[in-house]
């Protein structure tokens, strides 16, 4: 399968709705009609506004590598239904024929800036970018893979958190990935969290913080429960800005907020001091 | 009656039968009030034995949230002659939701770790339900690495609806207090035993449950989300909940098909609630036998048994 498919009127997803012929999609945050193009042109942000939109892993994969550099890894590995949970298999095909992709997260060996790196790059796209059997054990492949090549290992999250689907395994998918950060760590290596739009739940609560640094893409979602959770169990009003990256920065939580088009220079300008050599 | 589930409505309406029998036939002895107590006392047993059987993972999700089940510290009380907690995360609070000390085990020095939920209103405030802060995980580590230090076997005992859910939990980065516990626990060398007492509620049970051995009471769950909350999800009600909880296989029995967990350590019938002295004698035992299996080995055999048990979770083909 190409990583780099050529876009067409199908990928733009819902937007697609209200735009002719999806020539054009509105920015959700100022209004603007943006044209498809450009857009994509554009790393899928704003020229407007400099609203970040979603991006898909191989968009991701195009956007960091150097030309030619990626080869996927682990793209056979298939999601099984180990809980015989109803609908699960129909969900994870019809995810497959949307996205062109065989699971949330895309990993492979690339180079970023000729520094050779291990990445890993979830997908919202894909059952909104769950972590299930699959997701756990191919990041954890690419985080051993790292390990034992000494490289570094980037990990782009996008996540609404653990599947359901696949019950306590999934969960589980939680400490067999920071166990493998453990050993990688260990080893004095580099891991660099970016996360993206958005991030949460169990995805926040295991690898997408532990980064020895960790950065964001502006204006993401990122928190442990979601924000209408923490409102119904609280029963008060959100402080304003509450978690977004912005708001993480302003309390220590992550590094550095860096827009997309910074994101390659700025991964490979930290790797330098990162790795030795 | 107060207290009592549905289902165990008609068994207590039998013992109450069987406890009056008893007392009339103390009172004046025949054959006739002999007969009717061992007639009695054979249907309870029986009716207690269906009950277990056949529980639904719904009715279990309830007995371990019942609030007369023993918690930690009526554990800890019941098991260890000594027990010194110690507090605090040497930051910026004591979250009393996950107490932890040194305490004498049997006969065995450790660290015990675990969460605490409140009987009544008062208590719940002091214990948040039971749903730790990042200040509790970070404690939980700190004294983690402190057994480590000491050579000291870690008891954890697991019971929590989850994480909190709150602005100060998600200011002080409870996502990275868990994940920091996940990654740190992988590499403790001390044997770790893992004991889901009562409610394993996702990432706030694993926060405290990357171990050697995961075991779990005979009726208490584990799971990724609340049984509510995928019903809330799958089908937009929380009435659902029943449906959810068989889904979820989440269930001690269910746990142990899928190789999520090394053992069931059983309860007494009818439920820990029942007789929680007794309860404490089957959970020390468990931990008891554990501690000892894990201390014949080498630490490098320790840690990398701990890495391959969570490395070998998930199912998936590759072709």
């Amino acid at each position: 399968m190409p990583i780099f498919k050529k876009r067409t009127v199908d990928d733009l997803g819902e937007k697609k709705r209200d735009m002719p012929e999806g020539l054009w999609t509105k920015c959700p945050s100022c209004g603007e009609s943006l044209y498809e193009q450009a857009l994509v042109k554009n790393l899928r942000v704003c020229t407007h506004c400099g609203y970040h939109f979603t991006m898909s892993a191989p968009e991701r994969v195009a956007s960091l590598c150097d030309d030619g550099t990626f080869v996927e890894m682990d793209a056979t590995l298939n999601s099984v239904n180990p809980l015989g949970f109803k609908g699960y298999v129909e969900k994870v095909a019809a995810n497959q024929e949307k996205t062109g992709l065989g699971e949330a997260v895309l990993t492979g060996r690339g180079a970023i800036e000729s520094i050779p790196v291990l990445l890993a790059i979830m997908d919202f796209r894909f059952l909104g970018g769950s972590m299930g059997s699959v997701v756990g054990e191919k990041i954890t492949r690419a985080i051993e893979a790292a390990t034992a090549e000494g490289k570094a290992v980037i990990v782009f999250s996008s996540s609404g958190g653990a599947r359901m689907h696949e019950g306590i395994l999934s969960l589980m998918q939680m400490g067999k990935t920071s166990g493998a950060l453990a050993r990688h760590s260990e080893a004095r290596l580099p891991f660099i969290s970016v996360l993206t739009h958005p991030t949460t739940g169990g995805v926040t609560a295991s690898f997408a913080t532990l980064g020895d640094v960790i950065l964001a893409e502006p204006g993401c979602m990122i928190g442990f429960a979601g924000a209408r959770v923490v409102k119904e169990t609280t029963h008060a009003d959100l402080p304003k800005g509450f978690q977004t990256a912005e708001f993480m920065l302003q309390h220590g939580l992550l590094d550095r907020i860096v827009v997309r088009k910074d994101m390659r220079t700025t991964l490979a300008a930290l790797l330098r001091y990162m790795t030795r050599g | 009656m107060k207290n009592a589930l549905d289902f165990e409505v008609p068994l207590i309406k039998l013992r109450d039968e069987l406890d009056e029998a008893r007392r009339r036939h103390q009172l004046s002895p025949s054959n006739n009030t002999a007969t009717l107590v061992a007639e009695l006392e054979s249907r309870f047993h029986v009716m207690q034995q269906d009950i277990n059987r056949n529980l639904s993972p719904w009715e279990r999700v309830q007995i371990a949230r019942h609030v007369k089940r023993p918690f930690m510290l009526d554990y800890v009380k019941h098991i260890c002659p000594e027990f010194i907690e110690l507090h605090g995360d040497r930051h910026i609070g004591d979250d009393h939701a996950m107490p932890a000390g040194f305490a004498i085990w049997g006969d065995r020095k450790v660290l015990v770790v675990g969460h605490q939920k409140g009987r009544d209103t008062k208590e719940n405030l002091l214990r948040n339900f039971g749903s730790a802060h990042p200040e509790g995980y970070r404690k939980a580590m700190r004294l983690m690495r402190l057994a480590e230090k000491f050579g000291l076997p870690i008891v954890s005992l697991i019971d929590t609806p989850g994480a909190y859910p709150g602005v100060g939990a998600e200011e002080r980065n409870i996502a990275e207090a868990i994940a920091f516990n996940l990654r740190e626990m992988m590499t403790l060398r001390t044997p770790v035993v893992a004991v889901v007492i009562g409610e394993g509620g996702s990432g706030g049970a694993l926060g405290i449950g990357i171990a050697d051995r995961v075991l779990l009471l005979e009726n208490a769950y584990y799971s990724v989300i609340s049984p509510e909350g995928c019903a809330a999800i799958l089908w937009k009600h929380r009435q659902h909940a029943p449906e959810a909880a068989a889904a979820l296989k989440l269930s001690a029995q269910d746990l142990s098909q899928l190789g999520i967990i090394d053992g069931i350590i059983p309860e007494p019938a009818g439920g820990a609630h029942h007789s929680p002295s007794e309860a404490a004698i089957y959970l020390k035992e468990g931990v008891l036998k554990a501690i000892a299996e894990l201390e014949k080995l080498p630490i490098p055999t320790l840690l990398d048994q701990r890495y391959q048990k969570f490395r070998a979770y998930g199912q998936f083909t590759n072709s």
